[in-house]
């Protein structure tokens, strides 16, 4: 299959250790991995803070990016975000039509029946549950918000964290709830944000993980500032991650462990030269 | 803050003429369709069926109200009496089957009929220990009773609110499976009483508290 | 009667007035919530009480096979009332007329409070019971009657507590959720007149003084006012669902009944009911159906109140039916599903909304039935006061899509403001950047300022305002040495698309 990665604004510049690895899964597992060049964002921010009118340009941006999809040049556009592809899915046409341009709308929704999260495709479309990965670590998953309600991926990210071998999955308590991120919501009501992060925090530690999975970089951002403060020593890394794994990443040298001393780390933090990051190397 | 009264007769004029407008300015794109109605009119029991008594007898119980099953309409009065115990006072709808109470006359309860002489009053109520009526209609999955007041047997809405235990003779031909098959059953022009399990409250770090301002004790006889 | 003769085509929706009623607070939902989460007795509260809750109505949704039925059914026979509203009442008013009640029509919450108090006087009484009622509350219809000299009794246990401590609600099904026993014993002690002074704090206890308390109010009581949970356009039924019996005994024993609803109660038939029946208390108590639900229709000789008077109120309703989006909040039952599952409600709790309508479905319905006047007002928070979590669409019985309303809301509050803010500068610069991949890669180059302040610990802790916001509780990640796109680039040269 020949797959579009929609990187995400937050995945391309403060979390590409997710998109990395949706890249080298998705080709370890035999397909064609395109990066559209011309991507941005998807304009999440601006609908969820109410610049429906700023969003609109943002959003005819995005669907001229990733309209070959509709074409047919690409068969599925993915993105390693819940939250991402529900605004997508959910939210573009609803700019458009609010902004008067029902051409724009008909456009986005033929992009959107064709992107997906990252285990919407894996599980829905590429019918794969068991994607070779190997993952020793304890691991506890916190379904996202908007995974879990806009999309309703259920329980597709733990049929893939449950093919991983090695891994440990245990059940976090209160999954369901909210970690307290929502975009602009942690900054403009930080308290209240604050509050249900602790919650979300005690459950992670709670469970004796050594490892918070999720499906978008954005709340692993949140839950693992918050680990990290506390230097609870409990990472965050994102769900692509721990299926991009395999015995060849897991190497002697550890290498997410390495640079995972403090939650939400992005790897690349250790070496100052990318391209002395070992997985460069690793057979894709 | 009083609208001036000249202004009051156009209030219902005004009203609807911005509500027609604003039914037209926020119409939605596409005229809503018909309203589906896919959902279980009926439920796992036929009305009056073995299956829909036990289901009531378990839901009403589950409300800390209490049922008594009897077999003919002949054993109700032998249990009335025990529910009553030592009521000195009884009070009845006039449309109440006076059998029902035949089992407490050797005691010297009285038993006021209301309308016979005269209506009863709150305050006459008040004074009553318990009152026993029929019921229209029972909902097996909800446990629910309901009270017609404009049948005979079950009375003025008065009658099962203010005495403190509420004795209810529920014939098995009138007990339902579900909500909209009670409905059904029911003429929305009388005053209906839908009551499930005696009053309670949970208003208190919800806790669940029964008995507030309703009767406080509910007792079911199911006939049948 | 005639609804030919209009008065002039100039009417519009209108919202509701300010300066009477309940529907806004005095400071930001972020500087109400910040006072209460320091609570630390409301948040135990709190957050015990909706951990019941949820639980129980998870439990009794759970048993019901055609649950997801009832509630697309309840959201379309909502979406047909609005799209008849003015009809439906026309037929209302018919036949409560036919059955000898009185329909009274109020454009606000004032001329509401105005209608009820010279009811209640002619009707000769200086004391009302009350049943609970959100439409009272939003009209603050107790200190209309209180300033008319006419006092109001609530008789319902919470709002007795919420009465009795000069407090204001804070939920909609338990408005004294913010309150323990411990505390409302306290209350009982200070303002019962006639209380056992060896009241106990054991909640049977603290129930049965005041049932004690009321009953002489309830045997003497001359007039009762009440809301409506449901009014059937084709029967001119009223309903009201309840728990205690307080609703019967005003519903019942005095002689004059004043019932007070918001327009966008009406259903169109009495089988309607059998839908709403089933959704509501599941929804609203936890229970299979809850303890008292009176129905009557105009008067009945000899059975009840002798003079029914049934008061119809716009206040601002009219303004949201006119909102495509915003409508669907008329929807609302009053279930209070949405507070329960709410993370933000269950920390700030009720009080941090300011408006009489709490909580996720608040946040939404009073900034609709208000009107957002400008970037200053109060209620222009509310719709922020959620990280679109969407548990509570999920828990709504009648399927309102409360996020999309936030969203919706949100935008309305954007564009009130009169004058450009910081973050309407952030947002367009960012909208700059975002719709061009050169201006975005530039943007980017911008957080590698970040590496030079994350040093060789690889976090930051610290950032200016507003960012310090976020760096108060969480560590930011040093921003990688190179971006996503880079990586690929360099990686994979060629193969971009």
């Amino acid at each position: 299959m020949r797959i579009a990665v929609m990187a995400t604004c937050l995945g391309d510049a403060v979390a590409p250790q997710a998109v990395r690895a949706t890249v080298e899964l998705l080709e370890r597992l035999g397909h064609d991995v395109v990066f559209p060049p011309g991507q941005t964002c998807c304009g999440q921010m601006h609908v969820n803070t109410g610049y429906l009118r700023e969003a609109l340009p943002v959003v005819r941006h995005a669907t001229e990016v990733f309209g070959p999809v509709a074409d047919g040049e690409w068969d599925a556009v993915v993105a390693p975000s819940g939250s991402c592809t529900g605004c997508v899915r959910h939210q573009h046409a609803m700019v458009a039509r609010r902004g008067g341009d029902e051409a724009l709308a008909v456009r986005a929704e033929a992009v959107a029946a064709r992107t997906y999260e990252l285990s919407e495709l894996l599980v829905d479309v590429l019918g794969v549950t068991d994607v070779g990965a190997y993952y020793p670590h304890r691991v506890t998953y916190h379904p996202t918000c908007h995974s879990l309600r806009m999309l309703r991926v259920g329980d597709k990210p733990l049929q893939l964290l449950r093919a991983v071998r090695g891994l440990e999955l245990v059940e976090l308590p209160d999954a369901e709830v909210c970690c307290g991120f929502g975009g602009t919501f942690a900054l403009k009501n930080a308290d209240t944000s604050t509050a249900m992060l602790a919650d979300k925090m005690s459950a992670v530690l709670s469970t004796g993980a050594e490892v918070c999975s999720a499906g978008d970089s954005s709340c692993l951002l949140h839950i693992g500032g918050g680990l990290g403060r506390l230097r609870t020593g409990v990472r965050t890394v994102h769900l692509a991650e721990v299926l991009a794994s395999t015995e060849a990443t897991q190497t002697p040298s550890a290498r997410s462990l390495a640079a995972g001393v403090a939650a939400g780390v992005p790897r690349t933090e250790t070496g100052e030269d990318p391209a002395a990051d070992p997985t460069e190397e690793a057979p894709v | 803050m009083s609208a001036p009264a000249g202004a009051r007769g156009s209030a219902r004029e005004e009203v609807l003429a911005r509500l027609r407008a604003g039914r037209d300015a926020g119409a939605p794109r596409t005229a809503p369709g018909p309203v589906p109605r896919d959902y279980a009119r009926r439920g796992a029991h036929d009305p009056g069926s073995p299956g829909a008594l036990d289901l009531l007898v378990e839901r009403v119980e589950d409300y800390r109200a209490t049922v008594t099953r009897v077999a003919r309409p002949g054993d109700v009065a032998g249990v009335v009496a025990r529910l009553l115990g030592d009521a000195g006072s009884v009070a009845v709808p006039p449309g109440a089957d006076r059998a029902w109470l035949t089992g407490i006359g050797g005691r010297g309860a009285v038993v006021h009929v209301d309308g016979d002489p005269r209506p009863l009053t709150t305050a006459d109520l008040d004074r009553v220990d318990a009152v026993v009526t029929g019921a229209a209609v029972a909902v097996a999955e909800t446990g629910t009773l309901v009270l017609d007041a404009a049948a005979g047997d079950q009375g003025r809405r008065l009658l099962t609110l203010v005495p403190d235990h509420h004795v209810c003779v529920v014939r098995a031909e009138d007990v339902v499976g579900t909500v909209p098959e009670a409905l059904a059953r029911l003429d929305p022009l009388h005053p209906l009483t839908f009551v499930s399990g005696p009053s309670a409250t949970s208003d208190i770090e919800l806790d669940r508290v029964e008995g507030v301002h309703g009767p406080r004790r509910l007792d079911v006889v199911l006939v049948g | 009667m005639s609804t030919t003769d209009l008065p002039t085509p100039t009417v519009r929706p209108a919202h509701a007035p300010a300066g009477t009623g309940h529907l806004r607070g005095t400071r930001p939902f972020p500087a109400e919530a910040r006072d209460a989460l320091a609570n630390t007795q409301l948040r135990r509260n709190l957050g015990k009480a909706t951990g019941v809750i949820r639980a129980k109505r998870a439990a009794v949704v759970d048993e019901v096979p055609d649950w997801e039925a009832l509630r697309r059914s309840g959201s379309a026979i909502k979406a047909d009332v609005m799209a008849r509203l003015p009809e439906l009442l026309e037929q209302l008013e018919a036949a409560v007329t036919a059955r000898g009640g009185v329909v009274h029509w109020a454009r606000d919450a004032a001329e509401a409070n105005a209608i009820v108090l010279d009811l209640v006087r002619a009707a000769g009484g200086d004391e009302v019971v009350k049943v609970k009622s959100m439409a009272t509350q939003e009209t603050g219809l107790n200190e209309a009657l209180e300033a008319g000299g006419v006092a109001a009794w609530e008789t319902d246990l919470a709002e007795l507590i919420v009465q009795l401590g000069d407090d204001r609600p804070s939920h909609i099904l338990v408005p004294a959720i913010h309150r323990n026993r411990s505390e409302i014993r306290e209350i009982f002690l200070r303002e019962m007149p006639d209380v056992d002074p060896d009241l106990t704090d054991e909640p049977r206890r603290l129930a049965m003084a005041a049932r004690t308390h009321l009953r002489r109010k309830f045997l003497g009581a001359k007039v009762a006012v009440s809301g409506a949970n449901f009014a059937v356009a084709d029967t001119g039924t009223l309903s009201v669902v309840e728990s205690e019996g307080n609703g019967r005994m005003c519903l019942t024993l005095p002689e004059t009944l004043i019932t007070l609803m918001g327009v966008e109660k009406v259903v169109p038939t009495w089988s309607d009911l059998e839908v709403f029946l089933q959704l509501l208390p599941r929804s609203s108590t936890g229970e299979r159906m809850n303890p008292y639900t009176s129905t009557w229709t105009g008067v009945t000789p000899g059975d009840g109140p002798q003079a029914f008077h049934l008061v119809l109120m716009d206040n601002g309703r009219s303004g949201v039916l006119a909102d495509p989006d915003g409508r669907e909040a008329l929807h609302c039952i009053r279930c209070s599903a949405c507070l329960n599952v709410c993370p933000v409600y269950e920390r700030a709790g009720g009080h941090a909304y300011g408006s009489v309508y709490p909580g996720p479905i608040g946040a939404v319905l009073s900034p609709l039935l208000t009107g957002i006047t400008g970037e200053d007002d109060v209620n222009a928070s509310l719709p922020y006061a959620s990280s679109l979590c969407g548990a509570c669409f999920d828990a709504c019985p009648v399927r309102i899509d409360i996020p999309n309303l936030l969203v919706q809301q949100r935008a309305a509050s954007v564009e009130s403001h009169h004058r450009p803010t910081g973050q309407d500068v952030a947002m367009r610069a960012a909208r700059v950047a975002m719709t061009s991949a050169g201006r975005f890669r530039a943007a980017e180059k911008g957080l590698g300022l970040g590496r030079v302040l994350g040093g060789r610990s690889g976090r930051i802790t610290a950032l200016p305002w507003p960012a310090s916001r976020w760096t108060a509780s969480r560590d930011v990640p040093v921003p990688p040495a190179e971006t996503a796109r880079d990586w690929f680039a360099r990686t994979r040269p060629g193969r971009e698309r």
